[in-house]
Parts: C-alpha cells; sequence; structure tokens
C-alpha cells in the first residue's frame, strides 16, 4: 500500500503493530486463565483430575501471560512507539526488532506449555526453565540494544522523559533476571535444573526479583507510557518537569530496596525485612509523585471525560495507580503484614495495581495508538466506553472481595476463645473464602468481557484500516492512471 | 553536574541509572552471605540436625515443585502464638539451608506446611492426595491421583545429586567427602548422601517406608509422600534451652 510505505520508511510501525496484536492476544488467553483458575478455586471439581489444568500448573500460566505476554508485549510496542517519536528517527536494527518480537513471543507460548507440562523452576513470576531464560536473555540483551542504539540515533537534544522510565526497566529487567535465574541443569539435556542459592539467600534474591518485577516491569515502565501517551492525548505539556525528575530517581532507587516486605517474620533477619520496610514507606513519596505528575497533566481536560473514554482509562487508571501505591506501604507495615500476608488481600492489592493501573493505562493508550497505526478511526467508540465500564466494575468488584477474603481469614486465623485455644480450625477459614471467591470470579469475567470487547474491536478497526487504505490506493491508482 | 547532561546524553543516564538501581540489592543480599547469624548453628551432640535430603525425598520434593503446590502452601511458620498453636515452632533459616530452591512460599490457600511431617500416617496422605474432600470434606485442593499411578522416575537421581552438590549441598562423592559427611552428620546420615549409592538407597528407603501403601513399585507418591513426611521433623526443639534461637533473631 502506497500510503504504508511512506510511514514503513520514516518510522518502523510493523513492530509495533505486531505487538500490539500480540498484547491483545496474551491479553484475552491470560485473563481467560485467571478466571478459569479463580473459579477453580470457588469450585474445586473444575480442576477436573487433570494435571495440566489443576491451580497449581495454571497459575503460573495465568501470571506469566498476563505479566510477560500482555504487559511485556504491550510495552514492547508502546516503547518502540515511544522512541522512534520522541527521538524523532527510525527504530535502529529493523532485524533485530523483529528478533526481539519472536524470541519474546516464544518465550512466553512455551513458558506456559512447558509450565502444564509440569517444567517449572518453582520460582513466583520466574518458573520458566532455564533454556526458556535464556532465550529470554539474549531476546532482552537485544531489546537493549535495539533501544539504546534509537537513542544514540536521536535527531532530537533531549532524551524525553518516558525514555528514562523506559531504560531503568530494560537495564533493571536485565539486571534481576540474570540474578534470579542462576541454576545448575540436572543435565544438559534436562529442562530441570536446582538454584544457585538456597533457602534464607534464594528467597532474599527471589523477592529482590518479584517486587522489582512489579516496581520495573509493572510500574517504571508502565510510567514511561503514562508520560507519553497522556500529555500527547490531551494536548497538553505535562504538568511539572523538575518533578517528573525527582521523582524517577528516587522511584528506581528506592524500588530495588523493597522485595523483603514479603518476607517480613520469616527466618530472613530482621534487619533485612525492617530496612525494606522503611524504604517502602519512602516510596509512597515518588510513587505520589508520579501519580500527581500524570493527574495536573489531565487537569484542564475535565470536559473530556464526558466525551472521551480514552481519557477516563487514564484518569482511573491513575487514581489505582494512586490507590495501591498507598496500599503497598500500608501492607508493608510489619503489624498489618503478620495479617495480610499468605492471604487474599495481597492478590487483591497485586491486583488493583495490575488490573487498575497496569490494564487501564495500556487500555488508554492502546485506543489512542491502534487508530493512528492502522491510518484509521476506532471501529465503535460505544463498545470502548462498555469495556471502560465492564473493567472498572470488574476490578471493584475483585478487589472488594478479597479484600473480605484477606482480612477476614487473617483476623480468624488469629482469632482466640475464651480458653486461649485457636477459634477457627484453618479449614473453616477456608469455607469461609467460598463467597468471596465466587465474586472475585465474577469480577474477572466482568474484565474479561471487557478485555474480549476490545479484541472485537480492534479486529474490526484493522479490518476498516485495511479496506480504507485499499480504497485509497485505487483511487490514487485511477487518478494517475488518468493523469 | 547539571541534570541537563544526563537528559542529552545516553551514555550518562545508562551508567548513573545503573549505579542507582543496584545498591538496593548489594546492600541487602551481599551481607546474608557473610553475617554468621544469618543461618543458625542446629547441633545435637555435636551433629548437624538439618542434613540434605535423601534421593527419595528430593524426588518427591521435584514433584512438589512440578505440581505448584508452592502456589498454595507456604513453608515458613512465624514466631505468632496463632501459628505456634496450629503448626509448632516458628521455622528457623537452617531448616532450609539445602531447598534449592526454597519453597516458603507467599499464599495460604492451604495450611502452612513447614512441619507437616508425621503429623498423619502415610494411609491418610495417600487417601488425602487421591481425593482431598474425602477426608476434609471443605478442601478445595485438587486430586492428585496420577501421583499414585505414575511410576517414579529416577534413572537421573546421580546427575540431580550432582548437580545440587555443585550449588553446594553436601552430597558425597569421594571417599574424603564422606568423611567429612561422617564427621558432620553420623554414619547412618552420612550413608545417605553418597551420590554412589543413590539408586540403592532409594530404592530401599521406598521399600522400608512404604509410603502409598505398595511395595510393589515405586510411585511418585512414595515419593511425595516421603518429602512431607520429613518436613519441619529435622530439629527435635526439645533438645534446646528456651531462647536459644532468639539470640539468632
Amino acid at each position: 500500500m502506497a500510503n504504508e510505505a511512506v510511514t514503513t520508511e520514516q518510522y518502523n510501525y510493523d513492530i509495533v503493530r505486531s505487538f500490539t496484536i500480540m498484547t491483545i492476544v496474551w491479553g484475552v488467553l491470560g485473563m481467560l486463565v485467571g478466571v478459569y483458575i479463580a473459579s477453580e478455586l470457588a469450585w474445586p471439581f473444575m480442576n477436573f483430575d487433570i494435571a495440566a489444568i489443576t491451580f497449581g500448573r495454571l497459575r503460573p500460566v495465568h501470571t506469566t501471560l498476563v505479566v510477560f505476554g500482555f504487559g511485556g508485549s504491550a510495552l514492547f510496542a508502546t516503547s518502540y512507539y515511544v522512541v522512534q517519536r520522541t527521538c524523532q528517527v527510525r527504530l535502529w536494527g529493523t532485524g533485530l526488532a523483529k528478533f526481539t518480537f519472536w524470541g519474546w513471543q516464544l518465550s512466553v507460548g512455551l513458558a506456559a506449555i512447558s509450565y502444564m507440562m509440569g517444567y517449572t523452576q518453582a520460582r513466583e513470576y520466574a518458573e520458566m526453565v532455564w533454556p526458556i531464560d535464556l532465550l529470554i536473555a539474549v531476546t532482552w540483551v537485544s531489546y537493549l540494544v535495539v533501544f539504546v542504539m534509537t537513542l544514540v540515533n536521536r535527531s532530537q537534544p533531549h532524551i524525553y522523559v518516558a525514555n528514562w522510565f523506559f531504560i531503568s526497566f530494560i537495564l533493571a529487567t536485565a539486571l534481576l533476571h540474570i540474578f534470579n535465574n542462576m541454576a545448575v541443569p540436572v543435565s544438559m539435556f534436562s529442562l530441570e535444573s536446582y538454584s544457585l542459592h538456597a533457602g534464607v539467600q534464594d528467597a532474599m534474591t527471589q523477592w529482590w526479583y518479584g517486587h522489582n518485577a512489579v516496581g520495573f516491569f509493572l510500574t517504571a515502565a508502565f510510567l514511561g507510557m503514562m508520560y507519553y501517551f497522556i500529555p500527547k492525548h490531551v494536548g497538553r505539556p505535562i504538568y511539572s518537569y523538575r518533578l517528573s525528575i525527582i521523582h524517577f530517581w528516587a522511584l528506581i532507587f528506592l524500588y530495588m530496596w523493597v522485595g523483603a516486605h514479603h518476607l517480613h517474620w520469616t527466618a530472613l533477619p530482621d534487619w533485612t525485612s525492617t530496612l525494606a520496610a522503611t524504604f517502602s514507606i519512602m516510596l509512597l513519596l515518588p510513587s505520589w509523585g508520579g501519580m500527581i505528575n500524570g493527574i495536573m497533566t489531565l487537569s484542564g481536560a475535565w470536559d473530556r471525560l464526558r466525551s472521551d473514554p480514552v481519557v477516563r482509562f487514564m484518569i482511573v487508571s491513575l487514581s489505582f495507580y494512586g490507590m495501591s501505591t498507598f496500599e503497598g506501604p500500608l501492607m508493608s507495615l510489619k503489624s498489618v503484614n503478620a495479617l495480610s500476608h499468605y492471604t487474599d488481600w495481597t492478590v487483591g492489592h497485586v491486583h488493583s495495581g495490575a488490573l487498575g493501573w497496569v490494564a487501564m493505562i495500556t487500555f488508554g493508550s492502546l485506543y489512542h495508538l491502534i487508530p493512528r497505526l492502522w491510518g484509521t478511526k476506532m471501529y465503535s467508540e460505544k463498545m470502548i466506553f462498555a469495556h471502560f465500564w465492564l473493567a472498572t466494575i470488574g476490578i471493584v468488584l475483585y478487589i472488594s472481595a478479597l479484600w473480605v477474603a484477606g482480612i477476614g481469614q487473617g483476623l480468624m486465623l488469629r482469632a482466640f476463645d475464651e480458653y486461649g485455644n485457636l477459634a477457627y480450625t484453618f479449614i473453616e477459614s477456608v469455607s469461609f473464602l467460598h463467597t468471596p471467591y465466587v465474586v472475585r470470579t465474577i469480577g474477572g469475567l466482568f474484565f474479561l468481557t471487557g478485555m474480549i470487547i476490545m479484541a472485537y474491536n480492534v479486529f474490526m478497526t484493522i479490518r476498516k484500516g485495511r479496506v480504507e487504505g485499499a480504497a485509497l490506493d485505487a483511487k490514487l491508482a485511477a487518478k494517475l492512471a488518468n493523469a | 553536574m547539571k541534570h541537563e547532561t544526563i537528559e542529552t546524553n545516553a551514555g550518562w543516564l545508562i551508567f548513573l541509572t545503573l549505579i542507582v538501581i543496584s545498591i538496593g540489592g548489594l546492600v541487602e543480599i551481599v551481607p546474608l552471605y557473610f553475617i554468621d547469624d544469618t543461618v543458625e548453628t542446629v547441633k545435637v551432640d555435636g551433629k548437624d540436625a538439618v542434613r540434605p535430603y535423601t534421593p527419595l525425598e528430593l524426588r518427591g520434593r521435584d514433584i512438589y515443585q512440578r505440581e505448584g503446590c508452592y502456589t498454595c502452601h507456604s513453608q515458613m511458620i512465624r514466631p505468632f502464638r496463632d501459628e505456634a498453636l496450629r503448626y509448632g515452632h516458628y521455622s528457623l533459616a537452617a531448616e532450609s539451608q539445602f531447598d534449592h530452591p526454597f519453597q516458603w512460599g507467599s499464599k495460604r490457600t492451604g495450611p502452612d506446611l513447614a512441619r507437616v511431617g508425621k503429623k498423619y500416617s502415610n494411609q491418610w496422605h495417600v487417601q488425602h492426595m487421591k481425593a482431598p474432600r474425602s477426608v476434609v470434606p471443605e478442601s478445595i485442593m485438587p486430586n492428585y491421583p496420577w501421583l499414585l499411578t505414575n511410576k517414579l522416575n529416577y534413572k537421573d537421581i546421580e546427575n540431580r545429586l550432582r548437580a545440587l552438590k555443585m550449588v553446594g549441598v553436601p552430597y558425597s562423592i569421594t571417599e574424603a567427602e564422606y568423611e567429612a559427611n561422617v564427621d558432620r552428620y553420623g554414619k547412618a546420615t552420612a550413608e545417605l548422601l553418597d551420590i554412589n549409592k543413590a539408586t540403592r538407597n532409594l530404592e530401599a528407603q521406598a521399600q522400608s517406608g512404604n509410603y502409598d501403601g505398595n511395595r510393589d513399585d515405586i510411585t511418585e507418591m512414595d515419593a511425595m509422600i516421603a518429602y512431607l513426611q520429613v518436613l519441619g521433623t529435622m530439629v527435635d526443639f526439645k533438645k534446646f534451652e528456651d531462647g536459644y534461637f532468639t539470640k539468632f533473631r
């Protein structure tokens, strides 16, 4: 197509399109698995005595597909788009960028299949077996090279703030991935391995990784997304450039200290987890710095909340970001953690961040991006509104149910009767969880339905874009023939 | 230096970012390898109480990981009154010193398993694994009937022990390593940690333990229950003075 050829020369949008489509594919699949395992907890017969679909094997499938499949592909797509637009230069290394696409999709797909077959490292959010870890490492270094070389080739003197967040996310993820996955394979031909670290040191390393998967993969990088798409979409400059500088450095410095708050009251020495809790409290400041910068950038475009669903996604995502980055430090306090740890409160907290912040800012950004990538308008604005409401209601149901579940179970397990005996057995607390688990499943179903509507809307938009592009080409060709 | 310098120079941006993100991990992880009190000294009559897993227990642990048990069960008892009543003495760092990887977990959809060993009979475990709701009606755990029908694969057991030896678990190959284990754990335990005898040890333990109630073959259930039955049983807390372990915290 003629019009596509022009843009292909100027910017590499092909790679952005590929990752955008996979974001939606993994989103639908990952959330589908999420709803399925949620219903396994509510109705255990749904495990059906089939090893591959038991909760224990599907849970990492869910987390990998949504975090690395959906979230990761969204970050590849938007970072490749943003770095080209803000540097005013074509993405460096077309072939290498294509390799990052296939490397990443292959890693996610193979990981999901291998977990179902029972191959796992049994490290949360890093379950991939060692050959997949190697593939990820190679893909990730290629990503770093493509991104940095594009920065180096930029035609603008300044590196835009969104790119700082993206580069810190790429560097931190490389560091975390390599050090957390060090292991010795059983043999060259075995998929299984034993981790280099053990016990207390291993726990510390794993949660240094685990929490920074949240901090860098699911936060810093999505802040990069926010710093481009919010100002761009509402056509207003960032509220405070100075604030973005301060909160960037503070955020990336502080996040790396907080992982051990997942290990309060464990066999990890007190000094480590106390240090982590202290830094978790401090982390509230840069987190809210980012939220304030985003909301104040949107401020002045409030009227568009009525007419523009993309602005709605953006404001709700920032609200959830602010909410969950307040809840996080709260839960890192030792006294609160004593109750919340090991319960569904933690699961609810993760989802208010992952659905409320990560997914909502992604939806907003993609609804802004997709029409521009395929040179048309979204197929249906009504469907975007429907998606918005389904997603928002879904999240509220989800997190409220798990607040009830987590706090309720936490209180039950520490209750004593008048003689000083335990008031409840463990299994009584499990029975109590049934109703919240059902509500949580319904909340997830709402969110998934919204995601499926988005997938349909995007599919129709792409088709529309192609038809319109072809029509334009035909017109152009006819004109040229007449002339 | 002005911030403008960083904003206009990719090299500076990358260099400073790397420094800023490295500090937290270095301060919190590295000392854990060098501060002696991080892992408690747990000796009874001069011998280490916590030993590496036997070959059969290790294969059970592998299956525990394969099935994703850690997604619903923790193995880390916290020092609270309710947990002491429900599960027993709080977990020591020493008790997971040979866990590659650690299995402390992060969520208790089911109860903590750090001290589940010897609390239930083998028969109870077999029944519970096969059909949890037949013994605990309100349970939401999946059924694991295939553990009873799958033959245990232990062809590569020596490779597994060798890999663990490489990451620091004291399994022995040479005579000198064996003697060191005799000093550290006593003769009976040192025998179990000898890689050269791994296959024989595994078969012998499955035979004598008869975990799945069927001596004719060695199933994954044998290994899984052997593992569950050893969890939290290595340290006999009656042999230590009150407050001995608090000084490490």
